[in-house]
């Protein structure tokens, strides 16, 4: 395999450890909204993302950094092109973050409200973008015979497909989120959870489905392994379902990496070999070894990667396990 | 489509964003390693004192880091977002740092303030206080990786041009071991080590001013004496350093923040007031002390330094026609900025270090006054330095290889005006918030220890 290729899939793993990890962040943000009936409930069901969220959010950071090294041009194409959609994900990624910093600086109601609703419309936007936007590049680009991407404000990427897309990452965000609160607390949240977790799930494999089947319908330039990649996906969600319906949560939970690695390789096999096809004119796609850095730069990132990315793993895993305790009701002092 | 207008907003955008994201910045790389050294003294000596200070300006730190991460991801959108022509020529170069600042610093950072902000109950001491360390680890790694970058953009090294005209790495130990990356680095981690110091000093003056919390705050104010005060003599050695350094490799920028017009000769004159005049190409006013300069940018007194009129001639010939010098007004007046903020600030610690010897507290509430307004001083010295170092390599964004003009995605006017607007918005508003929690928190002071902590080990009870 060629050095870029293997950084394409390494990206693709990057992306599936960010929907994973934020996926249950990001749910557990809404739901922490939804499913609670006070501030102290919200204060449990956040402080179960509390520790781990911001290294989370890193999987983003790197993701996306790696597509800028490995393939500078796809980069340039993507994020130039899809501006409205990339500022509003900008946005929310800030609010988020500032919300789950600031709301317990300070302890009145009201005050923690406000910076509640702000983490749960962050929560819920951003991973119905971050579908949206992958879908949409499945969908092409308008590149013309130049290479040039001109005139977009990245509002063109929205469709019926691409919105579907995007509520098929919302729904598995939050069922995740669901199945996580349901593992990591204590009642009354975790009883509630539980009890969402099922119809969540039924709901996200519906959306799932729905997406994969489309894109391997539409996408797929034939590639049987699409449909592979899709089934498996769905395969992963319908068992999560079954451990979720008999409170197997944690077995729930490692089921919904294998199907959300599933959805990252239905787009991404859709995907190659290029890196942005052209909506206009297939001999015009920006193809992955077009886009792709030199030799040198790939191999000083391979060795690097080779290197920290089991101790990243590591670490981060013992940060898990270092806050595996359910987390019980806050108690007012 | 009017160019020029695109260019002038793209930059407008990215110079209030990397500015506000540098607010933070220099505080988190600075106030690490002090609450670190907080916590290790509440380590080995037990004392609540110090245990309280690190919980105190922990809490500071958190909120500080929180909003550092999240206007740095908006800076690294933005690459791709706005400078799509820059993220092309560059990715093969500027991406390898990058992506290593995430794998080896990022993860590095996010774990482990988070272990430390809520392992307290779940960890032995020992690796509790290791997780600090760690995050201050991963912290300066990170502004190591982010300087080995930008120092490429302004001294290219170790790459080549590829068919398509874009740079990729070539020699990584060229890019990243030298000279100019090492110095721009403790420059920077001084410039931060001096802000954090007296932002710890200027909260500490507040509570002692009022002869409150007088245990810790006595610890706090010394800690911050020691460190700002060996970091600004340290620094006024690094900063000589790297002023030979950019003379040799970026002279137009020295050149714009001396207002030099001609060559210098020997024996060059440091200037203490100019007004420069951009279209006549000379200054209107200038006061020299005579031969400060040559010593100070060439480490000896007959160094000779070209002057702003040859080098835009030398550089008509190398690159054609076009306005090579930057805007000289704002490089002379921000370099002048952001020594003279340093100066003052790292001085008055000085005076009160000696106005406080041996356990004095002042009287006169002016002394402590002072002392906490003195906290905006290092901040706006630090943006000052960043605005030398990217207005000083204009009109290039990679110095000789590619113009910010050429850098800037194709958009249309209305979405950059739109985003610099929301930009604005945002970071306005949460400045707000931002200033209220740190002052919230500073002027609290620092919280009693619970119950539940182990208690200090009681000397009596070994009688």
């Amino acid at each position: 395999m060629e050095l870029h290729m293997l950084w394409f899939v390494v990206i693709a793993v990057l992306w599936a450890g960010f929907f994973f990890l934020e996926g249950f962040d990001f749910g557990v943000g809404i739901l922490a909204i939804t499913l609670t009936r006070d501030e102290d409930e919200r204060s449990q069901a956040l402080a179960a993302i509390g520790p781990v969220w911001d290294a989370d959010e890193v999987w983003l950071i790197v993701a996306a950094a790696a597509i800028f090294a490995a393939f500078p041009a796809w980069y340039a194409g993507l994020f130039a092109a899809a501006y409205l959609p990339l500022l509003l994900v900008v946005v929310c990624l800030v609010v988020r973050a500032v919300s789950i910093e600031y709301r317990l600086k300070r302890s009145s109601g009201h005050w923690q409200r406000r910076w509640d609703v702000g983490i749960a419309l962050a929560s819920a936007t951003l991973p119905l973008l971050f579908g949206v936007l992958w879908a949409g590049l499945l969908q092409g680009l308008p590149i013309d015979a130049s290479g040039r991407l001109s005139d977009l404000t990245g509002l063109e990427i929205i469709s019926p497909y691409s919105i579907l897309g995007g509520l098929a990452v919302l729904a598995f965000s939050l069922a995740h989120g669901a199945g996580f609160l349901a593992l990591k607390t204590l009642d009354p949240i975790r009883g509630r959870a539980a009890a969402w977790a099922g119809r969540l799930q039924a709901l996200a494999i519906l959306t799932m489905a729905a997406f994969v089947l489309w894109t391997g319908l539409q996408f797929s330039r034939g590639d049987d392994w699409v449909f592979v990649a899709g089934a498996g996906c769905v395969a992963a969600m319908v068992l999560a379902l079954v451990a979720t319906a008999r409170q197997r949560h944690g077995i729930a939970f490692g089921l919904n990496a294998v199907a959300i690695l599933g959805y990252v390789a239905v787009i991404f096999i859709a995907l190659a070999p290029n890196a942005i096809p052209s909506s206009l004119d297939a001999s015009a796609d920006l193809t992955l070894a077009a886009a792709a850095a030199a030799q040198y730069p790939l191999t000083v990132m391979t060795i690097v990667l080779v290197i920290a990315f089991p101790v990243v793993l590591l670490y981060q895993g013992w940060s898990f396990w270092v806050f595996r305790k359910r987390i019980a009701l806050p108690t007012r002092s | 489509m009017d160019d020029s207008l695109l260019v002038d907003l793209s930059r407008l955008q990215f110079a209030l964003t990397t500015l506000y994201h540098f607010l933070f910045v220099p505080l988190t790389l600075g106030l690490g390693p002090i609450v670190a050294i907080f916590a290790t003294l509440a380590y080995r000596t037990r004392r609540p004192e110090w245990e309280q200070l690190a919980r105190m300006f922990g809490g500071i730190l958190l909120i500080n880091f929180a909003m550092g991460v999240v206007t740095g991801l908006v800076q690294e959108f933005q690459f791709g977002m706005n400078w799509s022509g820059f993220a092309e020529f560059v990715g093969g170069v500027f991406g390898a740092p990058l992506v290593m600042e995430g794998l080896l610093a990022f993860f590095l950072e996010s774990t482990f303030l988070g272990l430390w902000v809520f392992g307290r109950d779940r960890l032995p001491r020992a690796l509790h206080l290791a997780c600090l360390w760690l995050f201050v680890i991963g912290t300066w790694l990170s502004a190591l990786f982010i300087l080995v970058a930008n120092t490429w953009m302004q001294d290219p090294a170790g790459f080549q041009l590829d068919a398509s005209g874009n740079a990729q790495l070539s020699d990584l130990v060229a890019m990243a071991v030298r000279p100019f990356v090492l110095a721009a680095w403790i420059h920077a981690l001084l410039a931060g080590l001096i802000t954090a110091a007296i932002v710890v000093f200027g909260i500490a003056a507040m509570h002692l001013a009022r002869r409150r919390h007088l245990e810790t705050m006595r610890r706090a104010w010394r800690t911050a004496l020691v460190v700002g005060i060996t970091a600004g003599v340290l620094q006024g050695g690094v900063g000589d350093w790297l002023g030979v350094i950019v003379t040799d490799r970026q002279p137009m920028k020295l050149a714009a923040a001396e207002a030099n017009w001609e060559d210098t000769g020997p024996c060059a004159g440091f200037s203490v007031f100019a007004i420069p005049s951009m279209s006549e190409r000379r200054n209107l006013v200038d006061i020299e002390i005579p031969c400060v300069l040559s010593l100070l940018a060439t480490n000896s007194l007959d160094g000779s330094l070209p002057g702003m009129n040859p080098l835009q001639a030398q550089a008509e010939q190398a690159y054609g026609p076009g306005d090579y010098t930057p805007n000289v007004w704002i490089q002379y007046w921000a370099w002048r900025g952001m020594m003279g903020l340093g100066l003052l600030g790292v001085g008055w610690m000085v005076i009160a270090a000696w106005r406080t010897r041996r356990g004095r507290l002042p009287e006169g509430r002016w002394f402590w006054r002072v002392s906490t307004w003195i906290i905006p001083l290092p901040f706006i010295g630090s943006l000052l330095g960043w605005i030398v170092t990217e207005n000083g390599r204009q009109p290039w964004v990679v110095y000789g290889l590619l113009k910010t003009e050429d850098a800037v995605s194709n958009l249309s006017i209305g979405l950059v005006a739109t985003s610099l607007l929301v930009y604005l918005v945002m970071y306005t508003s949460f400045a707000v918030v931002e200033f209220r929690l740190i002052r919230r928190v500073a002027l609290t002071g620092p919280a009693p220890l619970e119950s539940d902590e182990p208690e200090p080990k009681q000397p009596m009870a070994l009688v």
